[in-house]
């Protein structure tokens, strides 16, 4: 069983209890734990279950590699599943529960699936649910869902409780990782004056060199990492992060910084998580290494642990996983935990060492202390389920023919070390096969290159395949300083620490344990523990032609689950390419994807959620509607009154009052949204001229003209009233949220086509509040506000003037939407408001009525005005809305003009805008399609035409619809069929789209 | 004429700064080229100002002019004194081939101010605020989270920032987050 | 994320900052144009392997376009130079021929 020592725990205070909480159970730990750390202590061993098999799981490593210890932690709004035991500070009143298991831990049901393991080899899935196909849907899929998947969902009403944010970090030097290499890499670097930022994933500086020990410079390695430390802390050109990972690394030496500042102490206040943004321009990955499981069979069982983690939890923690550890190897590092278990008074019944000829200096060591070592030997099998009981040992040359049984709590296991490249290889930094160390390691000719097309990574330490502490300080310090050169800064020879640590004798590749397993051994030996990969499921992949390392993985899901391989993919590609015969650099590597370990949603979305979850653009009139009952309808960023709804109505009824409100007497309409662009200079005219299909440069100054904007594909892109506003200045309105797009088009042409052309443009939408003020009563409104002369005369239709109307500086166009009598008002942002409540209450006499976009929309569609967006699609040209007498037949060229030359533009089958009208005054459905006789190849109807805008008027009592419709204007008074959703169609006849005052008689008054 | 209204009529936030909706504040888009004698000289002759080099911002008086690129300076003066302003410019320029329009009320202009001013921005916007990099006298123009915004220093311990009027109250909800107590990064 | 440096305004603006315009140095074809001509103008491009030139436009900043010449293997920047070129200027070609001995683009090499 698995427990606390009574001394010992390097980074614990045991004189500080800390509370926590385990599916339900009341636990303590001691400050500096991790959850893993004080589950262990706690004699809490199995802390889950496995994806597929759902196998019991107790934790194997001891950091960010750990594929099995996950658990959900914490609850309400601080719930989050699939949170890894091992990198989980300790705090107190911390609540965790286990994962992947029903009805509990201690008894899964679906653990019946391990003994059925052998039908559910690798692609099972695949292969057993594809047929009948029904079934997917209606059975298998159900099922599956719920036997598979890790921890709950959090729930969806249930808003996250923390807050996150980003921020902008910019330095010459960043290095990832803050073990000695890190440290050192960042001394030697920030000795040149560069700027340096040095962030470390876990919470304590050094890595693991505390733990494996060794001297630097004649200390202890613990004190020298203090020492620079301290020394990095000192100097004004270095920031240093601890709880801050590398996530990834990117294009032009982008690199998102994962810092977790509250995890550990929930009650804090302040972000939780905050990712840096990171520009470098140089970036040294000190990632260190990850030492690799051997595969043999029950290599999976609880017990069974990295033999680096077993030391960790021992040196670091004070706990152990069991009395009696069998130590199993192919390497000479493995025997530091023997020797650090027997120097805690633990046992070592043996180590078995793969060699034929056993390690160097540590073996003797460890032989010095009586450890039996047992050379070319091997696991055959481990004894027990859920936890380890003993092992079986064969040699490793052989089939697994048991030699002996040595009854053990614990197996620590080392398949030697892969330096950590995940943040080397993110930006396409490619790897080396070392063949003698039996690792990838970073192939520095072909490192990630940036925008001057030189290299901006550089590995140090383990990372870069140096595993002597001695050599990776000497690469660390190569790396910090080529950093600091190639940032521009000129490093200052530092002095090379000197490190003693012992030599180590060579690794022996073990790939499977032992050499010759049978099947049935092979067949419990796990490659990835999360997901049940084992190694016979890689080999059938081989032997079903998944030949491709890519292939294998998504067909087994090798290095699929959480960890994303860390421990499993090495060992896999070894097993995959020695069942296809081939050399491990032959065979390659899969991709390594950022982020190197999950970060949060939240993160990622940083400060933006609630109210600044994006940007709302309010008019100047804002506060007002929504102190008057709106009902806001979001257009683009803006938001926009759709109406006003009272006491007592419906939204229909509130649409519709304001529509006969209008009509009847007057409306106010807030139009501030509409683009408003100045276009000023000498060539303005011709400018305008090529942008719109129709002639401005014509226009008379003082006087208004709609015009029409196309693309240089013909398409309709914008429209909108131009008024003249002196001999070289005309101002141009476009749709809302058209205002920033034509802008930048203007921009664009002047920029990069016509850039001799003498024009200034700026874009002045938002200095102005815009209300249309609407109806056979607008005039008397205007008129009683005075100081302007309105009248017919002096301001006819689609004229301007400006002025001071009641006291405010206006300008005041004289356009309509609606076909009514219509004034829109400009005037500057700041008096927007009291302009408009002014007009509200003196217009109360004619019940002047606010009203939104639906009133709006209704009343230009009874006037047959199209709309963009709704008639247009980016598919439809001018001609198809009738709209040939707005594009000028003199202008030798317009935007647009050629490809309206084009066949298919002028194709006289192209659809055409009519006016539609139910035979039974119905309203047509939106989008609708009418229907013609036949059908085409995918049995689905001809069409022959779609509604483009359809409402309900309430000026006619009646539903009225405009549309696109094959020969439409030469086919007034046909009934066509149009489609409703119920799968019934509707009658509906052909008529002009204008339904109400063709004559224009409301608005030239 | 009634009483104009700044977007935010001068809301304040005390956090790791202190953020200001700065009220009204005359702004002027200049359009021009900036290198022609004739234009230099007009704006220099209403202004009394220096025009400003590439990203540069001059002070003076009751003005100020930012470089916003190399055809369009922003001019601010006092609110009140916009359309005067607009007059003489319109005037001094003649014939010259410019623009000169009034975009006060286009426009939100906020302060930060306080020691930590240069975090609260580096949260927002991707630029390096750095002492080293980022000093009084420079405009930078940029993002602020999902909106376009300008800002410079008037001061080593006060920030003007300024953006569209209609997305002032997201501005101001995002300079008082960043700028929640408690919050500080701690690398400047 | 890529850094381009506005030739306008000098700012190193990173790719948030920036919008891409798409394949630079087309040439306009407008009426009386033959389909051919309209077609290579409105729709084919080019999709090199190694050195092309764009257009972009420092949306969130100067609000400049401009053109970058660089690499879509590796994405190293040659340069970025003015908008208002019909032709990728020598300074440019130099820095792409020191780097990329032999290009060819269109019909500039």
């Amino acid at each position: 069983m698995s427990t606390r020592l009574a001394t010992g725990g390097r980074l614990t205070d045991r004189s500080k209890q800390v509370k926590f909480q385990f599916n339900g159970q009341h636990m303590r730990g001691v400050a500096g734990d991790t959850l893993a750390s004080a589950l262990l202590a706690n004699g809490q061993l199995m802390m889950g279950r496995s994806f597929k098999y759902h196998r019991p799981r107790g934790p194997v490593a001891s950091g960010a590699e750990e594929p099995n210890a996950l658990v959900n932690l914490g609850k309400g709004a601080r719930f989050e599943p699939n949170q890894r035991a091992t990198t989980t500070e300790l705090f107190d009143g911390l609540t965790a529960s286990s994962q992947n298991h029903w009805p509990s831990l201690q008894f899964d049901i679906g653990g019946i699936n391990t003994h059925l393991s052998r039908v559910l080899p690798a692609g099972f899935y695949y292969k057993m649910f594809i047929h009948p196909r029904p079934l997917w849907k209606h059975v298998y899929e159900p099922f599956i869902r719920r036997s598979a998947g890790l921890g709950a969902a959090p729930d969806a009403e249930t808003v996250d409780g923390d807050t996150y944010e980003h921020f902008y970090a910019f330095t010459d030097v960043l290095v990832l990782g803050g073990g000695v290499a890190g440290l050192q890499a960042a001394l030697t670097a920030a000795s040149s004056g560069a700027q340096v930022l040095l962030l470390e994933q876990n919470a304590h500086w050094g890595g693991r060199t505390p733990v494996d020990g060794g001297e630097i410079d004649g200390k202890p390695a613990a004190v020298w990492i203090s020492d620079t430390v301290q020394a990095l802390e000192a100097m004004e050109n270095v920031t240093l992060r601890l709880r801050t990972m590398g996530a990834g690394v990117y294009d032009h030496g982008y690199v998102l910084g994962y810092e977790r500042l509250t995890d550990h102490a929930p009650e804090t206040p302040g972000p939780r998580h905050r990712l840096w943004r990171i520009r470098a321009q140089q970036i040294v990955t000190a990632t260190g290494a990850i030492e690799r499981p051997l595969s043999f069979a029950g290599n999976d069982v609880p017990g069974v642990l990295l033999a680096s983690a077993v030391r960790d939890y021992v040196v670091n923690y004070g706990v152990s996983i069991g009395d009696r550890t069998v130590v199993v190897t192919n390497n000479d590092d493995a025997y530091r935990t023997a020797i650090c278990l027997h120097e805690h008074g633990l046992t070592v019944p043996a180590i078995i060492d793969a060699r034929q000829n056993g390690g160097g200096a540590l073996m003797a060591q460890a032989e010095a202390l009586g450890i039996k070592v047992l050379k070319g030997r091997a696991i055959a099998k481990v004894k027990g389920s859920r936890k380890v009981t003993g092992v079986a040992i064969c040699a490793q040359a052989g089939e697994g023919g048991v030699l002996d049984v040595i009854p053990c709590d614990a197996v620590a296991m080392s398949g030697g070390w892969s330096p950590v490249v995940h943040l080397w290889s993110h930006c396409g930094g490619k790897l080396t096969w070392d063949d003698t160390n039996v690792f990838f390691r970073p192939d520095l000719a072909k490192a990630p290159t940036s925008h001057d097309g030189a290299p901006f990574v550089i590995p140090a330490g383990a990372a870069n395949g140096h595993m002597h502490l001695g050599a990776t300080l000497t690469d660390a310090t190569t790396a910090g300083s080529s950093a600091a050169s190639a940032a521009g800064h000129q490093p200052r020879s530092t002095v090379l620490p000197k490190a003693v640590a012992e030599a180590e004798a060579a690794i022996m590749a073990v790939w499977l344990m032992p050499q010759g397993a049978t099947v049935a051994l092979r067949s419990k030996a796990w490659l990835d523990f999360q997901n049940d990969v084992k190694v016979s499921d890689i080999q059938l992949a081989a032997q079903e032609g998944y030949e491709s390392v890519e292939h294998a993985k998504r067909y087994t899901t090798l290095g699929m689950a959480t960890d994303q391989g860390k421990l499993s993919n090495i060992n896999g590609l070894a097993t995959l390419s020695a069942a296809l015969g081939e050399a491990i650099p032959a065979v390659g590597t899969t991709t390594f994807r950022p982020p190197y370990t999950p970060i949060s949603m939240g993160s990622i979305a940083g400060q933006a959620r609630g109210e600044i979850f994006q940007p709302v653009r309010q008019t100047p009139l804002h506060s007002w509607h929504e102190a008057h009952d709106v009902n806001w309808e979001p257009v683009g960023q803006w938001r926009r009154p759709y109406s006003f709804v009272r006491a007592g109505e419906t939204v229909e009824q509130s649409v519709h009052r304001e529509v006969t409100a209008t009509r009847d007497s007057l409306g106010l309409l807030d139009a501030s949204t509409l683009g408003k662009i100045i276009v000023k200079g000498p060539d303005a005219g011709k400018f305008l001229d090529m942008l719109y299909t129709n002639m401005m440069s014509t226009l008379p100054v003082g006087k208004c003209r709609y015009g029409l904007m196309c693309t240089e594909n013909g398409f309709l892109m914008d429209d909108g009233v131009v008024a003249r506003m002196s001999d070289d200045t005309w101002l141009c309105h476009t749709t809302t949220g058209g205002a920033e797009r034509i802008h930048a088009h203007m921009e664009e042409w002047l920029q990069t086509e016509w850039w001799d052309y003498k024009v200034w443009c700026a874009n002045v939408t938002e200095h102005y509040a815009q209300i249309a003020v609407v109806g056979p009563n607008a005039r008397k409104l205007l008129e009683k506000l005075g100081g302007m002369d309105v009248s017919r005369e002096t301001l006819p239709f689609m004229q301007w003037v400006e002025g001071t109307l009641g006291g405010f500086p206006v300008r005041i166009f004289r356009i309509s939407f609606s076909g009514e009598l219509s004034y829109e008002i400009a005037v500057p942002a700041s008096q927007g408001l009291a302009l408009w409540s002014r007009l509200h209450a003196d217009g109360a006499e004619w019940n002047a009525t606010p009203y939104g976009t639906e009133a709006l929309h209704i009343m230009r569609a009874e006037k047959g005005f199209i709309m963009i967006g709704d008639e247009t699609d980016g598919t439809v040209i001018p001609q198809d809305l009738g709209l040939s007498l707005a594009i000028s037949k003199k202008k030798a060229d317009y935007l647009g003009k050629r490809a309206h030359a084009r066949s298919h533009m002028t194709d006289p089958a192209r659809w055409q805008l009519v006016g539609l009208e139910t035979v039974d005054g119905s309203v047509l459905q939106d989008g609708a399609l009418a229907v013609a006789a036949g059908k085409n190849l995918n049995q689905q109807r001809h069409t022959q035409g779609r509604v483009t805008s359809t409402y309900h008027s309430p000026t006619l009592n009646k539903g009225i619809a405009m549309g696109l419709v094959l020969n439409g204007p030469d086919r007034m008074g046909e009934v066509l069929d149009f489609t409703k959703l119920d799968g019934t169609t509707v009658k509906a006849t052909i008529v002009s789209p204008v339904f109400f005052d063709p004559e224009g008689e409301k608005q030239n008054v | 004429m009634s009483e104009p209204v700044s977007a935010l009529n001068r809301a304040t936030f005390d956090g790791l700064a202190h953020v200001q909706e700065a009220g009204l504040q005359g702004m002027i888009t200049l359009r021009g080229t900036v290198l022609d004698e004739g234009f230099a000289k007009a704006v220099s002759d209403v202004t009394g100002l220096a025009l400003p080099g590439q990203r540069g911002v001059v002070s003076g008086g009751d003005s100020t002019l930012v470089w916003m690129s190399p055809d369009e300076l922003l001019l601010l003066c006092p609110h009140g004194d916009t359309s005067d302003r607009v007059a003489k410019l319109t005037a001094a320029l003649g014939d010259t081939h410019a623009l000169v329009v009034d975009v006060s009320d286009a426009r939100a202009i906020f302060t930060l101010s306080g020691p930590q001013l240069r975090e609260v921005v580096a949260k927002l916007a991707p630029v390096d605020m750095s002492p080293a990099a980022f000093q009084p006298g420079t405009v930078r123009r940029t993002r602020f989270a999902q909106v376009a915004a300008a800002v410079w220093l008037s001061d080593a311990e006060t920030a003007q920032i300024i953006c569209f009027r209609s997305v002032a109250p997201y501005m101001f909800a995002l300079l008082c987050n960043a700028a929640t107590p408690g919050t500080a990064v701690g690398i400047f | 994320m890529l850094i381009l440096t506005c030739p306008y305004c000098g700012v190193k603006a990173e790719e948030t900052e920036l919008h891409g315009g798409g394949e630079a140095h087309l040439t306009r074809f407008g009426p009386e144009s033959s389909d051919e001509a309209f077609e290579g103008y409105l729709f084919q491009r080019e999709n090199p392997k190694g050195v092309h030139f764009e257009r972009w436009r420092h949306a969130q900043g100067c609000g400049k376009w401009f053109h970058a010449a660089r690499c879509t293997v590796t994405l190293e920047v040659f340069g970025t130079y003015s908008a208002q070129t019909s032709e990728p200027p020598q300074n440019i070609r130099d820095a792409i021929s020191a780097k990329r001995p032999g290009w060819t683009w269109r019909s500039f090499a």
